[in-house]
């Protein structure tokens, strides 16, 4: 998707150049634009009027409820205040500053909480991600039972988040769940671990999320790998490379724009990802596995105090926003030079 | 180009290690599901040994099951119809015309998309709180409230899907139809529209799944009267004993048919998600 805010931003900018197109303009967006010229009410207020009722409810759920929350992070919004917003009192940026110091228990559970989300997005995405890999590239040549697998795997990722947690809560229970109950018959849970509290949590909620998400990465990659040309993987077999070659040099190279933008987005997704803690866990997280989304949650709704909570909410903003953009900086640059 | 032994082989293993992964989950789902109470208590047994339908009676009685698909269900279709009607419009501007604003638009619609849920959460919670106070307008823990929220997530990626299935029609069709005297309305709905008739349905699939399976908003935004299925299946646990049996129970059957519709449909979401990042 990166790659086509590059692009529209290209069209955008040869559109301002007016009357004529410059050479380097596709065909069919030429087409398009003398098309819309034709049109007496196309190029001025019918695209506005279409947007309309899209801008309308943006703004009422996106851009004014963002507002809200930047000023009420500004604000000691106190279970006090919480039903007449106009009396809470301005806080300048304290609430920002109770949120990131280190020396208060707030700032160091926070920031404790941010080490664990980073830990597990890297895990989860990086899984995830190869999973889809190795199932893209072997249901790539068709077989018998191909396209019952493909429908196999994604129905992780078609399940309702919460029937599909809730399964997995039941599979990790301790006393009557099959994962102790697997662990017990190949002998290596002799004392039966507790997997939703302590220190297994972490591996249990990996798995979870891994489950859930790497349908997504393979959907993807699967969309991408049909439109590798044959012929690049008979040049390169007649070339002697074997299977591995092929695929360092053929199917990643190919994959390349859509890992960019598929990354980021798993990357974005399992790092906000509420659901799967919230269901796993029954509400509360344990330590070992308090993400970032749920950490907010618990601490806005068992204090009330909305202000810190947005306070966190717009930090964890900011963070994104940049991880983001420095991501696509650095990986929009890579790719210029062979382009 | 010929597949040699090796690969097979390693074929073979990954697609069956890959396999069973995905399948024990859903087997445990549904072989727990018609087991009796006490069967689910002790040790975990993969097949049931006295395989009843209990389950499947019972779940509608433990908790109010009913209400809650209910709820479930005309939350989800309204979000589901009014996104894609706005989005319709909405791709079919940015898909169609250059105008000034254009990329703004298509990047906030983008990033809107990937901020995360919290950070609406707490404002539209008090957003709605103080509208009530202020002007008797009770959104918080009503349907409609909740079909706002979950139009913050339905919305953009509706907009971004339909852009992507929308650009990918000719141009020519819209040039062949402006011929014949249509203007841009009757192009949309005569030409473009029924040409995309199967991205647009799965998109509405898609709004309406995004719906049927959110919780963040569901947990807070919703009371005994308005609670969804999403929150209501957390009333299956007591402070003494969890009903596993119908809990499986009923997430196989509010789950049978949001999956049947996505699968039913994959092949159009594989065109509409990789549209944007393909081209």
């Amino acid at each position: 998707m990166a790659t086509t805010i590059g692009s529209d931003a290209a069209v955008a900018r040869r559109g301002r150049g007016k009357s004529t197109p410059p050479p380097g303009t596709p065909p069919a967006r030429r087409r398009a634009s003398a098309a819309g010229r034709r049109r007496p009410l196309g190029r001025s207020r019918l695209p506005y009027l279409l947007l309309l009722p899209a801008l309308v409810l943006e703004l009422g759920v996106h851009i004014v409820p963002m507002a809200v929350g930047a000023w009420m992070s500004l604000r000691e919004m106190t279970q006090f205040h919480i039903q007449s917003w106009s009396t809470a009192p301005f806080a300048g940026l304290r609430n920002y500053r109770a949120t990131l110091d280190l020396d208060t228990a707030t700032g160091r559970e926070l920031l404790h909480s941010f080490w664990v989300t980073v830990a597990f997005t890297v895990a989860s995405v990086a899984l995830s991600w190869l999973l889809g890999l190795a199932a893209g590239v072997f249901l790539q040549r068709p077989f018998r039972g191909r396209a019952l697998l493909r429908t196999l795997f994604l129905t992780p990722y078609a399940l309702p988040v919460y029937a599909a947690v809730i399964t997995w809560t039941f599979l990790f229970q301790r006393d009557n769940g099959l994962v102790n109950q697997v662990l017990d018959s190949i002998g290596l849970a002799g004392h039966r671990p507790f997997w939703l509290i302590g220190g297994n949590s972490f591996a249990a909620i990996l798995v979870v999320s891994v489950w859930r998400q790497w349908p997504f990465a393979f959907l993807c990659i699967m969309a991408a790998l049909q439109n590798i040309p044959g012929e690049l993987y008979e040049a390169a077999y007649l070339d002697g490379a074997g299977f591995f070659q092929r695929l360092r040099h053929v199917t990643l190279p190919m994959l390349r724009p859509m890992n960019q933008v598929l990354i980021l987005v798993l990357f974005l997704w399992t790092f906000n990802d509420f659901n799967t803690p919230y269901i796993l866990f029954g509400g509360s997280a344990p330590r070992q596995a308090d993400l970032i989304s749920i950490h907010i949650y618990e601490s806005s709704f068992h204090t009330w105090n909305f202000g810190q909570g947005s306070a966190m909410s717009v930090t964890l903003l900011l963070f994104l926003l940049m991880v983001s953009v420095v991501y696509l900086l650095v990986t929009n640059r890579r790719v210029r030079p062979d382009a | 180009m010929r597949e040699t032994t090796a690969e097979r082989y390693a074929r073979r293993v990954v697609l069956s290690l890959l396999a069973l992964f995905v399948l024990v989950p859903l087997f445990a789902m549904v072989s727990s599901a018609v087991k009796p109470l006490r069967d689910v208590q002790g040790r975990f047994t993969w097949l049931p040994t006295h395989p009843t339908v209990a389950a499947f009676v019972d779940m509608w009685t433990t908790v109010p099951l009913g209400r809650y698909l209910m709820n479930s269900l005309v939350v989800s279709t309204c979000a589901a119809i009014v996104s894609v009607a706005v989005a319709i419009f909405a791709a079919f501007a940015v898909s169609r015309y250059r105008f000034r604003g254009r990329t703004l638009f298509s990047v906030t619609v983008l990033s809107t998309q990937m901020f995360p849920g919290i950070l609406f959460l707490l404002p539209l919670f008090l957003i709605y709180v103080n509208l009530a106070n202020a002007t008797g307008i009770q959104l918080y823990a009503s349907r409609l409230g909740l079909v706002i929220t979950y139009l913050t997530s339905s919305l953009p990626f509706s907009i971004w899907m339909l852009v992507g299935y929308l650009g990918a029609i000719p141009r020519g069709l819209d040039e062949a139809a402006q011929v014949d005297g249509a203007g841009p309305m009757r192009t949309l709905f005569r030409v473009i529209l029924p040409t995309a008739l199967p991205g647009v349905l799965a998109v509405a699939v898609y709004a309406f799944m995004t719906a049927w399976g959110e919780v963040l908003f569901a947990s807070v935004m919703t009371d005994q009267a308005s609670r969804t299925v999403a929150v209501g299946l957390q009333g299956y646990s007591t402070q003494f004993l969890v009903y596993w049996n119908q809990v499986m129970a009923a997430s196989l059957v509010v789950s049978i048919p949001v999956t049947a519709g996505f699968l039913f449909l994959q092949r159009y979401f594989i065109a509409g998600l990789t549209a944007g990042a393909v081209k």
